[in-house]
C-alpha cells in the first residue's frame, strides 16, 4: 500500500496476527505439551509398570500372548516398548467370520496394553492422555475433524504471513536480539514480543511451515488429481514406496522362527538401529510374513525403514525402496515438525522454543491491545473491539493455562469407573476454558488478569498434590526411584504454577505508566510546593 | 504497526464528501472495500495460485511423478504466502488481484496445453 513497503507489512503483520492469535495460542500450546505425549500418557496411566526388559525378551511375550489370545486372527500389530513408552501394545485383525457386528467398522480389530515382563494384559485408566494435546494441536475437538484441519491450516497460514512480514518490519533484526526495555509499558510489550520472536525465529518458521506440510495433502489435492486422475492410491504407492501389500491367503500351519532370531536379523540388516514393532500377516500359517519397522530415533525423517520377512524359514523378501528426492524432503520435514527423533536435551529445547512461540503469540495479541488503549482513552470509553480483544486475551493467555491444567486433575479425580471417562476428561478441559473465557467477557480488567493468573497458578502448583493425594506415582517415589519422565511432568506444574503465579504478581502490582506531560506536571507541582516551602 | 491502509491508494473520491443521491458511489468507494479486495485476493486468490503451482509442477516437472506431485504441494504452500505479501505490499487492490491472477492463469494454461484435465 503506498505509505511504504514496510508499512503494509507492518499493518498485514498486526492483523493477521492478532485475527487468528487465540486459536494459533490453542495450537501452539497444544503443540508444544505434545513434545512430551509419551511421557504425559505415562504420566495419565499411573498404574502401568514401569519395567524395564529387552526388546527381545518384550516381543517374545507379545507374540506368546498373541498366540493365545488371538490365534485365529488374520494380521497382529504390536508396538515394542520403548524408552519413552515403557508398556507395549498389540492390537490384531480378526477375519471377517469373527467380526463383533455390534461395533462396526471397528469389530474386526481387538487390541491389549501389555507388560513386557509378564506379557500379561494391563489394566490402565481410561485416558486419551497425551494423544488428547497431540489430536487438538490439528484435530481441535467437538467439530469435524476435516473442517478442524481446515482451519488449523487457515490459521497456519497466516501465521507463515505473520512471520515473514513480521521478519519484514524490523529493521534492527539482530540490536533488537539485545534489547529489552524493562518497565516501560509499550515499549516492554514490544520488546518481549520481540525477544520472544526473534530469539525463536529459525524454529517458529520451522515449525510453522512443516506444520503446513504435515496435511498438504489434504490442502492441496489438485496436483495428485491431474497426474493421477483415476487411480489415487497409485500416487500413495509410488510417491511413499512403501513395501507392497500382501495378497496371499493363510495356507498350512508351521512353527514360526523364534521371535528373536527375526529381530536379531533386522538389527544385523539395519547394523544395530534397534526396532520399534512389527506386524505379522497369517500368523501360524506356513507362508506367514512378519514386517519388522525400524525404530525411529537416529534419523530426521518421519519415514522409517521396514523389512518383510517370510516368518518360518526367516529368508528376507521385502524391504522399503530408497524414496525419492521430493518423498525425502517431505520426510524430513515432516520428522522435524514431529521430532521423534530428538533425545531429552534436545527435546527440552524443541519445548522451550515451542514455549517461546506460545509467548510470542500471546505477547502479540496483548501487544495489540496496550497500542490501541491510549485510543480508547482519548476518546474516554472503551470501545467495543478493544473490549472484545481484552477478554479474548484474558480467555485465551491466562484462561488457558487453568484449562490445561484442569485437565490433569480430570484425570486424578473423575472417578475411575465412569462410562466414557476419556471423554469426559477432555470435557474438562473445556468447561475450564468456557468459565475462564465466560469470565474474562463478563470483566475484562486488569484484575480479572491477575485472578486468573493465580487460579492457573494454584491449579498447576496443587496438580503434584493431587497427584500424591490420588496415586503411588507421586514425586516421593519417583524421584526416589529416579524417574524422571514421571518426576518431571510433577516438576514441571511446579515451574508452570511459579511462572503463571509470577506473572499474575506482575499483572497485580502493574501501575500505568505516567505519560510525558503528566510526569511534567507532577515535578512542576513537586518543584512549586519545594519553593513554597522555602519561602 | 496498526496504521490503516492508505485510503487515497484505493479510491480517488473521500467518502466524507459524498451527498444523499451518490450514497451508493461512496458505500463502494469506502476503503474498508480495498482492505476487504486485498484480503479476498490474498486468501481466494493466494489459495488458487497455490493450487495452479502444485498442479503446474505435477505436469511440468520431469522425473516421477509422484516426486513432481509432492514438490509441487512444497512450493505451493510458498507461493501462497508470497501471493499474501504481494496483496497487501502492492500499489493498487487491482495490481493485488493482477499479479496473483496472471501467473496463476499462465500455469493453468501451459499445465492445460501438456494436457492435464483432459
Amino acid at each position: 500500500m503506498k505509505n511504504g513497503f514496510r508499512q503494509s507489512m507492518a499493518w498485514l503483520h498486526t492483523w493477521t496476527g492478532l485475527l487468528v492469535g487465540w486459536l494459533l495460542l490453542l495450537i501452539f500450546m497444544a503443540g508444544t505439551a505434545s513434545y512430551y505425549r509419551e511421557e504425559i500418557s505415562r504420566w495419565m496411566r499411573p498404574e502401568l509398570p514401569r519395567s524395564t526388559v529387552s526388546t527381545d525378551a518384550a516381543a517374545g511375550r507379545a507374540v506368546q500372548f498373541l498366540q493365545a489370545s488371538a490365534g485365529q486372527a488374520d494380521t497382529w500389530f504390536v508396538t515394542l516398548p520403548q524408552p519413552r513408552n515403557p508398556a507395549m501394545t498389540a492390537f490384531w485383525r480378526n477375519p471377517e467370520a469373527l467380526a463383533d457386528p455390534s461395533k462396526g467398522r471397528r469389530g474386526r480389530f481387538g487390541n491389549a496394553t501389555l507388560d513386557p515382563a509378564s506379557g500379561e494384559p494391563l489394566q490402565s485408566r481410561e485416558t486419551r492422555g497425551g494423544d488428547f494435546f497431540y489430536r487438538l494441536h490439528f484435530d481441535l475437538h467437538y467439530i469435524p475433524v476435516m473442517w478442524a484441519r481446515y482451519l488449523v491450516g487457515f490459521c497456519a497460514m497466516f501465521m507463515l504471513v505473520a512471520i515473514i512480514t513480521g521478519v519484514i518490519t524490523h529493521k534492527k533484526i539482530f540490536k533488537d536480539f539485545f534489547t529489552f526495555r524493562k518497565d516501560k509499558g509499550l515499549r516492554s510489550w514490544l520488546d518481549f514480543h520481540n525477544v520472544s520472536a526473534v530469539m525463536g525465529l529459525p524454529y517458529h518458521a520451522m515449525i510453522t511451515y512443516t506444520g503446513i506440510v504435515t496435511l498438504m495433502i489434504m490442502y492441496l489435492p489438485w496436483g495428485v488429481k491431474v497426474a493421477y486422475p483415476q487411480d489415487e492410491a497409485a500416487f500413495y504407492a509410488e510417491a511413499f514406496g512403501g513395501m507392497s501389500e500382501v495378497t496371499t491367503v493363510a495356507e498350512g500351519r508351521a512353527t514360526p522362527m523364534p521371535i528373536a532370531q527375526l529381530l536379531d536379523n533386522a538389527r544385523a540388516h539395519w547394523k544395530g538401529q534397534d526396532v520399534a514393532g512389527f506386524s505379522v500377516t497369517h500368523p501360524g500359517a506356513a507362508n506367514a510374513v512378519i514386517d519388522i519397522q525400524q525404530r525411529d530415533g537416529r534419523r530426521l525423517s518421519i519415514d522409517t525403514p521396514a523389512l518383510r520377512y517370510d516368518m518360518v524359514s526367516g529368508r528376507l523378501l521385502e524391504q522399503t525402496p530408497a524414496s525419492g528426492a521430493a518423498t525425502a524432503t517431505r520426510g524430513v520435514l515432516y520428522g522435524l515438525h514431529l521430532a521423534r527423533f530428538a533425545d531429552w536435551g534436545l527435546r527440552a529445547l524443541f519445548f522451550l522454543s515451542g514455549l517461546a512461540g506460545c509467548l510470542m503469540v500471546a505477547s502479540g495479541v496483548v501487544l495489540w491491545a496496550v497500542k490501541e488503549r491510549p485510543k480508547h482513552a482519548k476518546r474516554g470509553r472503551i470501545g467495543f473491539g478493544l473490549r472484545l480483544v481484552d477478554a479474548l486475551n484474558i480467555g485465551a493467555v491466562a484462561g488457558l493455562p487453568i484449562a490445561f491444567a484442569a485437565y490433569f486433575w480430570g484425570n486424578r479425580l473423575l472417578p475411575l469407573g465412569m462410562a466414557e471417562r476419556a471423554s469426559a476428561e477432555a470435557d474438562v478441559f473445556f468447561y475450564a476454558w468456557g468459565a475462564a473465557l465466560f469470565a474474562a467477557f463478563l470483566w475484562p480488567r486488569r484484575l480479572m488478569w491477575a485472578w486468573q493468573l493465580y487460579i492457573g497458578a494454584a491449579a498447576f502448583a496443587l496438580v503434584p498434590v493431587v497427584n500424591a493425594l490420588t496415586t503411588e506415582a507421586h514425586l516421593g517415589v519417583t524421584l526416589r526411584n529416579g524417574d524422571w519422565a514421571l518426576a518431571g511432568v510433577d516438576l514441571s506444574m511446579l515451574a508452570f504454577g511459579a511462572m503463571l503465579a509470577l506473572c499474575g504478581r506482575r499483572m497485580q502490582a502493574w501501575q500505568p505508566a505516567l505519560s510525558a506531560a503528566e510526569k511534567k506536571k507532577r515535578a512542576a507541582a513537586a518543584a512549586a510546593s519545594a519553593s513554597g516551602a522555602r519561602a | 504497526m496498526d496504521s490503516p491502509p492508505d485510503t487515497a491508494s484505493m479510491n480517488s473520491s473521500s467518502p466524507t464528501a459524498a451527498v444523499p443521491p451518490r450514497r451508493l458511489a461512496a458505500f463502494v468507494a469506502h476503503p474498508a472495500w480495498g482492505v476487504f479486495s486485498r484480503s479476498m485476493a490474498a486468501i481466494v486468490g493466494g489459495y488458487a495460485l497455490a493450487a495452479m503451482t502444485s498442479v503446474f509442477c505435477a505436469v511440468v516437472w520431469t522425473g516421477a511423478r509422484g516426486q513432481a506431485v509432492l514438490t509441487g504441494m512444497l512450493l505451493a504452500i510458498l507461493a501462497a504466502a508470497g501471493a499474501a505479501l504481494w496483496a497487501f505490499a502492492t500499489r493498487s487492490a487491482v495490481r493485488a488481484w493482477m499479479g496473483i491472477a496472471l501467473p496463476t492463469a499462465v500455469m493453468a494454461a501451459v499445465a492445460w496445453l501438456l494436457g492435464a484435465w483432459t
